[in-house]
C-alpha cells in the first residue's frame, strides 16, 4: 500500500486506478485500444455479476414463494416490490407490465453496481493483479458503457410509448405544433428533438458522474496516510451509501417519469 | 470516457435481466402479493363477522336466559298458588272429616244414652215391681202392670 507518496507517483497511481482491463476484439489482446472494437472486461463482469446476482436472489425468492406468513427475506424482497410498484402506480400514468419490472431491475441492478464503490479501491485490483489482470476498475457504473447501456434502453421505450400512446400521426401533430403553435413548426421539432434526446443522456451521465467522482475521491483518500485514512474514508464511505442508493432511485424514478411524460399528451 | 463494444454487451445484458424480471420475478410475486391483501382482508372480515356473531350469541342468550327465568317465576307462583289450594282443601277436607267424626261420636252418645234410659227403665221398673212386691208381700203380675209402670217410668225419668 501506498503511504507518503511523491506526486508523481500519486499521479501514476491513480492514473493506473483509471484504466479499464481491456480486450481488444480485434487482435484478442488484453492491452492495446483498438477504439469501439474494444471491451471493458472489468465493467461487463461486475456488470453481470450484481445481475446474476440479483437475478439469482430475486428469482429465488419468486420460486420459494409463501402467501402465508412470509419469512424474513422474502418479506424484504416484497418491501423493494411494495415501494416499486406504488411509485409506478403513483408516477406512471397507464397501464403497463413493462415499466415495474423496468423499475425494479434498474433500482436494484444499479445499486448493487454501484455497491461496488463501498470496496476498497484496491481490493479487486491488487487481487486480481495475482493473476495478471493489469487492471481493474471495480465499479461498473463509473464507465459510460454501462450507464448508457441502460439509458438507451429508456430512450428507445420512450419512443415506443410515445407512438404507442399517440400513432404516428398524433406524435409527428404534437412534435410540430407543441410548444409554440403551428407557425414556429421548425424551431418545435427543434425543441422536441433536444427534450427527448437530453433525457437518456442526463441520466446516464448523472449516474456515471457521481460514480465516477465517488471512485476518484476513494482513489485519493487511498494517497494520504493509512492512519488518516478512516477519518476522512470513513466519512466518504458513508456518505456514499446515501450516494449509492438515491443514484439508483433517481435513474429508476426518472425512467419512470419519463416513460409517463412519453405516454400524456404535451 | 470513451464508447466501445461494452455498451454492446450492456445493452443485451440489460434486455435479459429486464426480461427475466418481467417473466420469472414481478408476476409471482406481485400475485403472491395480491393473494396476501385477499387473504389478510378475507381474515379481517371473517374476524368482524365472527365479533358480530359472538355479540348476537350473547344477546340471544341473554334473551333464552330472561326467558327461562320468567318461566322459573311463573311456575314458581304457580306452585304457590296451588300449594295454598292445597292447603285450604285439606282444611276444609279436615274440617267436614272432624265434623262427621263428631256428629258420629254425638249419634253414639244419643244412642248411648237411649240405650242406657231404656235399660234403665227396665232396671227401674223391675226395681219398683221388687220394691212394691216387698211392700205389699204379694206377687205382682209385671206383664198386667206394665202400662202403669211405663207411665211412671216416664214421667220420673
Amino acid at each position: 500500500m501506498l503511504s507518503f507518496v511523491s506526486i508523481s507517483d500519486a499521479s501514476t497511481y491513480v492514473q493506473h486506478h483509471l484504466n479499464h482491463w481491456q480486450w481488444n476484439v480485434i487482435t484478442g489482446q488484453f492491452n492495446g485500444d483498438a477504439g469501439f472494437w474494444t471491451a471493458n472486461l472489468d465493467s461487463m463482469i461486475v456488470s453481470l455479476f450484481a445481475a446474476v446476482l440479483y437475478m439469482g436472489f430475486f428469482g429465488w425468492v419468486a420460486s420459494h414463494i409463501k402467501t402465508g406468513v412470509p419469512g424474513k427475506v422474502q418479506n424484504s424482497v416484497e418491501m423493494v416490490l411494495n415501494f416499486v410498484q406504488k411509485l409506478v402506480v403513483e408516477s406512471f400514468h397507464g397501464k403497463s407490465k413493462l415499466i415495474a419490472p423496468l423499475a425494479l431491475t434498474i433500482f436494484i441492478w444499479v445499486f448493487l453496481m454501484n455497491l461496488m464503490d463501498l470496496l476498497p479501491v484496491d481490493f479487486l485490483p491488487e487481487t486480481l493483479a495475482l493473476f495478471g489482470v493489469s487492471h481493474f476498475r471495480s465499479v461498473p457504473t463509473a464507465d459510460p458503457n454501462i450507464t448508457f447501456g441502460m439509458s438507451l434502453w429508456v430512450f428507445v421505450l420512450l419512443i415506443y410509448y410515445n407512438f404507442k400512446a399517440k400513432g404516428v400521426f398524433g406524435l409527428g401533430r404534437e412534435m410540430l405544433t407543441k410548444p409554440f403553435g403551428k407557425w414556429l413548426f421548425p424551431l418545435n421539432i427543434a425543441f422536441r428533438l433536444l427534450e427527448d434526446c437530453v433525457k437518456p443522456v442526463s441520466l446516464s451521465l448523472r449516474l456515471f458522474g457521481n460514480m465516477f467522482a465517488g471512485e476518484l475521491i476513494f482513489i485519493l483518500i487511498a494517497l494520504v496516510p493509512w492512519y488518516v485514512q478512516w477519518t476522512v474514508g470513513g466519512v466518504w464511505a458513508i456518505f456514499h451509501i446515501l450516494i449509492i442508493t438515491l443514484q439508483a432511485f433517481i435513474f429508476m424514478m426518472l425512467t419512470i417519469v419519463y416513460l409517463s411524460m412519453a405516454q400524456d399528451t404535451h | 470516457m470513451e464508447i466501445n463494444l461494452t455498451l454492446i454487451g450492456q445493452l443485451i445484458t440489460f434486455a435479459i435481466v429486464v426480461w427475466f424480471t418481467m417473466r420469472f420475478v414481478w408476476p409471482p410475486l406481485m400475485a403472491n402479493l395480491d393473494a396476501r391483501q385477499l387473504l389478510i382482508s378475507n381474515g379481517l372480515a371473517q374476524a368482524a363477522q365472527a365479533a358480530t356473531d359472538l355479540e348476537q350469541a350473547h344477546a340471544a342468550a341473554k334473551t333464552m336466559l330472561d326467558e327461562a327465568k320468567a318461566q322459573a317465576q311463573v311456575l314458581l307462583e304457580q306452585t304457590h298458588k296451588r300449594s295454598l289450594v292445597l292447603i285450604d282443601e285439606a282444611r276444609s277436607d279436615a274440617q267436614e272429616e272432624g265434623q262427621r267424626m263428631i256428629n258420629i261420636a254425638k249419634n253414639e252418645i244419643v244412642r248411648e244414652s237411649l240405650a242406657a234410659k231404656e235399660s234403665l227403665r227396665h232396671q227401674v221398673a223391675s226395681l219398683v215391681v221388687a220394691g212394691a212386691t216387698k211392700i205389699l208381700g204379694k206377687e205382682i203380675n209385671q206383664a198386667a202392670n206394665q202400662q202403669l209402670l211405663d207411665d211412671v217410668i216416664n214421667q220420673q225419668l
